[in-house]
């Protein structure tokens, strides 16, 4: 994903220009892109997934395949099969017919969407002062797109605690017994962006037992599927078992890092609601938004997801693909901190390891973020932020010796 | 909590064109005709994927790109191959640089994000003019974006041509520095055009109230068969020195329909405004979408770069555009072997994609149930829909319900 820093060196999106424009460049001279938010190999490159490539031949090869309008909600083989794997293979929900999807343009567009429709219906109608809730940090885009779908009261709730490097359990709890009944709070389904810090099933029951009791609407932003532990049924954890709790919810699924189809735009936006009827009226509400924004979605990356969940082979090896990146993460995170350990590097590092998905928040200061970025060209966050997936088995040793440096010559 | 949050939740009426599709697909007449969606359709009546857009796919397979995110404003090459195909290479404005165009989701997505654009940006109104008919989703994507609506005569249902001297008194009389919205080419729903020595005079009076014009381009090449002849009027206003902001669409000239492929351009000043112009549009983009779909980008890229391959895009938009103008005779013609009395000559003065039959509502209902031919309640047929199979069924029921 396109990042910018909420509070940074840089102006907005240079870290895109930078890697569209200096890549060959980067590679030869040891500058490290950790701020991106797309896979890399440990050959630092690009992945498209082998299932993707096979299934895009398929497709080309298809001549009964045309270029004609999608419906306005999208591709239904989509739309169904990508409810189906956040909500798992015998969820009840859908048994019940009480699930709608509604193919977006990636994990944007469906937060997008589903922003648009609480603000037109939500709450009454037209009520913009809902309050809207976003962790605090989080992915700097959540803020912009509530507010452009005309929401006037964002606030903040806490998530990470900067001193113990972990999850502010208490803090988030307070906000939500404080906040009015009916807000709208987005939760990171799992492999929260940026901090890598999740709730542990149990915090998320407390989490769940708070929101029903106050009637705080869940609007789940799932992009790291599967990615994140490289088990898509864990890492649905969060999201089903709010739907098993009764919640009426919307999930904003990306397929762009667990399919690797970052510019095709895939995204589902996932309506569990009481009942069909409902749901039905929901999904018709939300085709006249989408028919002024886009009309209808692009057909290609949702051909691709669509004939790799419905077909058993095709599927079981794109879990494994998924798990291939998952399990790459996972190794530089367990490699990075062991380095630091090993160099006796000042401070704590078991939260390389214990965060989980792309992102790390290593915890290093602004000062030690500049050296890293001007002295040693590793190029992270502000905030500390570092992408995984830039690391690979050639640069952990200089990543780690850098981290060591930046943190004994900056406190 | 056993209510639900969506109680209060209306069903949405089905959408008034999407809807004629959904209904057609359900009536189970062999005869039966789809003249709704703006789709073009072979003599076969078959979805049409144009030679040249799969020998582009067939170099993108081969080539085996990633798929990194693209910018916010989308794929460089293909905003500057758009612009030129709009303005023509040799432009002023694309030798000057004083443009920014972006890759939008197909004609929608690029009317969203001008029309938010200038709900942020032009201070000098909030209202837009929009030709009386016009689109049907243009008045609520402007109103989605949080302008609003009005209109200047320009269908004359009486001759079902252009009323020039309607169009010209209304828009004389537009508050200044309103927003005007303009049909480039093939008016969509009436198929009437204005003429150039008629555009002329337009870009006069625009110019003279000073109005903020707003072109929307979704046929250039589909409606005279030469893209040249079909953006004129674009190029004749920024030739008249009016800056105007253009939208532009593939779904129809190169049949990407499902691929989104779009384009957004503002005229500028200069460079610098142009640049200052694009960062604002980045900012309305990014909580949209973030960025857009690259498959359909590519393909118009490869077809508007490579001369092979645009020469023989050129060829084969010129023969949508010729079957379209043949059913067109093909059907006065058989409207005539009929008896019908009425004059039909409307139908072939038209142009482009759609043609305003002058059918009224209580006929166009006649025409869905008795009939099976589905269209929309305004009497517009989609031409693309016609062949010569059924181009006969069509004239007999026309005059069914019309005699």
């Amino acid at each position: 994903m396109v990042t910018s820093v909420s509070h940074s060196l840089f102006p907005e999106n240079v870290f895109t220009r930078f890697h569209q424009a200096l890549s060959p460049w980067l590679v030869e001279r040891k500058t490290l892109l950790f701020s991106l938010a797309a896979y890399r190999t440990d050959e630092g490159q690009p992945w498209v997934l082998p299932v993707v490539k096979k299934v895009e031949q398929k497709i080309a090869n298809d001549a009964s395949l045309n270029h004609e309008y999608l419906p306005i909600l999208g591709l239904p083989e989509f739309r169904a099969n990508a409810s189906r794997i956040v909500l798992g293979e015998d969820s009840r929900a859908i048994k019940e017919n009480r699930v709608g999807g509604v193919q977006c343009l990636g994990g944007t567009g469906g937060l997008r969407i589903g922003a648009e429709f609480l603000r037109r219906w939500y709450n009454g109608t037209n009520n913009t002062a809902t309050p809207v809730y976003i962790s605090s940090p989080s992915w700097e885009n959540h803020n912009s797109v509530f507010v452009n779908a005309g929401f006037k009261d964002i606030r903040a709730y806490r998530y990470w605690d900067a001193a113990k490097r972990g999850l502010d359990l208490e803090g988030l709890l307070e906000d939500m017994e404080s906040a009015p009944e009916f807000s709208i709070f987005v939760l990171h389904a799992c492999a929260h962006n940026p901090t890598g810090t999740d709730p542990t099933l149990e915090q998320w029951k407390q989490i769940a037992a708070v929101m029903k009791r106050r009637f705080l609407f869940p609007f789940f932003d799932s992009a790291y599927q599967g990615f994140a532990s490289g088990c898509l049924d864990r890492d649905a954890w969060a999201v089903r078992y709010f739907v098993s709790e009764g919640f009426e919810l919307f999930c904003a699924q990306s397929f762009s890092k667990n399919f690797g189809l970052y510019n095709e735009r895939v995204g589902n936006l996932s309506v569990v609601g009481k009942d069909a009827d409902n749901v039905q009226r929901v999904l018709s509400q939300m085709e006249k938004i989408v028919r002024t924004i886009w009309s209808n979605p692009p057909s290609q990356g949702a051909r691709i997801v669509a004939t790799t969940l419905t077909c058993p082979q095709l599927f079981a090896e794109w879990k494994d693909n998924v798990k291939t990146m998952a399990d790459r993460v996972l190794l530089m995170r367990s490699e990075l901190r062991a380095r630091l350990q090993a160099l006796g590097t000042p401070g704590t590092w078991n939260h390389i390891t214990e965060q989980i998905g792309m992102f790390s928040f290593t915890g290093l200061n602004p000062k030690q973020v500049e050296y890293m970025i001007k002295e040693k060209h590793i190029y992270l966050m502000a905030s500390g932020r570092i992408n995984m997936c830039g690391l690979t088995t050639k640069n952990l040793d200089y990543v780690a010796s850098s981290i060591h440096e930046a943190v004994t010559k900056f406190q | 909590l056993g209510l639900s949050w969506w109680s209060h939740v209306e069903m949405g009426p089905p959408d008034p064109i999407l809807g004629v599709t959904e209904a057609y697909k359900r009536d189970t007449n062999a005869k039966k005709m789809n003249l709704g969606v703006g789709a073009y359709r072979d003599d076969n009546g078959k979805p049409y994927v144009l030679n040249s857009i799969r020998k582009a796919e067939a170099q993108i397979a081969a080539k085996k790109m990633d798929k990194e995110y693209l910018p916010i404003a989308g794929l460089a090459e293909f905003n500057k191959a758009s612009a030129e195909l709009a303005l023509g290479d040799t432009n002023e404005v694309i030798k000057s640089g004083r443009y920014v165009t972006v890759q939008t989701i197909s004609g929608t997505g690029s009317l969203r994000v001008g029309a938010s654009f200038l709900q942020r940006f032009f201070k000098y109104s909030r209202d837009v003019y929009l030709p009386k008919p016009s689109w049907g989703n243009h008045t609520p994507i402007f109103r989605d974006a949080g302008m609003q609506l009005h209109a200047y005569r320009y269908y004359d249902p009486k001759t079902c041509g252009f009323d020039f001297a309607g169009a010209l008194d209304d828009i004389s009389k537009i508050p200044e520095q309103s927003v005007i919205l303009f049909h480039a080419c093939a008016h969509n729903p009436t198929g009437v055009d204005p003429r150039p020595e008629q555009w002329k005079e337009l870009a006069a009076v625009v110019k003279k109230r000073n109005l903020f014009a707003f072109f929307d381009m979704a046929y250039q090449g589909f409606a005279s068969g030469d893209i040249n002849r079909d953006s004129w009027a674009v190029r004749h206003f920024i030739e008249q020195g009016i800056n105007v902001v253009l939208s532009q669409s593939y779904a129809k000239n190169m049949g990407l329909y499902g691929e989104r492929v779009g384009a957004f351009s503002v005229i500028c000043k200069d460079v610098d405004e142009a640049k200052r112009v694009e960062s604002q549009l980045k900012i309305l983009i990014r909580p949209m979408y973030s960025n857009p779909p690259i498959n359909g980008a590519r393909i118009a890229t490869i077809i508007l770069t490579s001369p092979d391959l645009r020469k023989e895009w050129l060829e084969e938009v010129k023969g949508m555009a010729d079957r379209i103008i043949d059913m067109r005779n093909q059907l006065v013609a058989n409207l005539k072997k009929e008896g019908s009395s009425h004059n039909w000559q409307h139908i072939t003065d038209q142009i482009g994609m759609f043609c305003y039959t002058g059918l009224k509502p209580e006929q166009v209902e006649r025409l869905t149930k008795e009939f099976s031919i589905y269209m929309t309640k305004d009497g517009r047929i989609s031409v693309a829909g016609v062949t010569s199979g059924n181009v006969g069924y069509l004239a007999r029921a026309i005059h069914q319900v019309s005699k």
